[in-house]
């Protein structure tokens, strides 16, 4: 039952830390390239720019939900199966929701990439 | 660079919350509280100019800084089957940088921003992917 309450909080944490990544990484494309805008307007509207972006506030909150589940998480798992387990989990995940949800072109190249990351975070927290 | 500093600092933290009085723990985490919004601005930085897919491979950069540290400043030892997870990440960093940083060009999200350098940036890299596939 232990391991059920904690693979249950390890997928938790990965979903949340994924919608997060891909609301923060939605929002700054929505903003635009910071260094450009910074030197056309100054550093005040580029963090004008980002505050008053609602992805970027739902971004954090699903980053903040992620942390919850993770010490939600750690009650009941050991740190080193749910902490690779996790950054793992969200690797993997982010290439998927990143293809699908942000139309970026995942190629051969990024999915090797992105196992092969997975797979050396899971070996070096591990 | 900055994550694995402040994983630097939040471990020291945790070292001293176990060992040291409460009141030392404050500039610790002061400092790591510093470093980790330093993390957050110039991943947000990152995010705004390349692809989800390419920032992340390129941030977990910080496991490699965070085992060398352990290696080197700390004389931790490290042990083969991390040397291994090092080099998997090392190689799959290297795989990511080899390509194009922007492939989105979906037109909502680029037309966002009116900067000529982004513009000209997201058809370049628009092109080449094209010629890839």
């Amino acid at each position: 039952m232990k391991h059920v309450y904690t693979w249950g909080a390890i997928l938790a944490v990965a979903l949340a830390s994924v919608v997060g990544d891909i609301l923060l990484a939605r929002a700054m494309k929505q903003v635009g390239d910071v260094h450009a805008l910074w030197r056309r307007s100054g550093l005040g509207s580029v963090i004008v720019r980002v505050l008053t972006n609602p992805t970027f506030f739902l971004g954090v909150t699903a980053m903040a939900a992620a942390f919850f589940s993770l010490l939600f998480a750690l009650s009941w798992g050991d740190v080193s199966l749910v902490g690779p387990a996790a950054a793992s989990l969200t690797f993997i995940g982010n290439a998927f929701a990143a293809k699908i949800f942000l139309h970026e072109k995942v190629d051969r190249r990024r999915w090797i990439a992105a196992l092969l990351v997975a797979a050396g975070v899971a070996l070096v927290a591990g | 660079m900055l994550s694995h500093g402040m994983k630097q600092t939040g471990n020291i933290s945790i070292d001293h919350l176990s060992s040291v009085l409460f009141a030392i723990l404050n500039p610790w985490v002061a400092v790591g509280i510093l470093l980790l919004l330093a993390f957050f601005a110039s991943y947000m930085n990152a995010l705004s100019w390349a692809d989800l897919t390419y920032v992340l491979p390129a941030t977990s950069l910080g496991y490699v800084l965070l085992a060398l540290v352990a290696k080197f400043a700390l004389h931790e030892h490290v042990s083969p089957l991390r040397w291994m997870g090092i080099a998997l990440i090392s190689g799959g960093v290297g795989f990511v940088a080899g390509g194009p940083a922007l492939t989105s060009h979906d037109h909502h999200l680029a037309h966002e921003s009116d900067s000529p350098a982004f513009r000209s940036s997201a058809v370049v890299e628009a092109a080449s992917g094209e010629a890839k596939s």
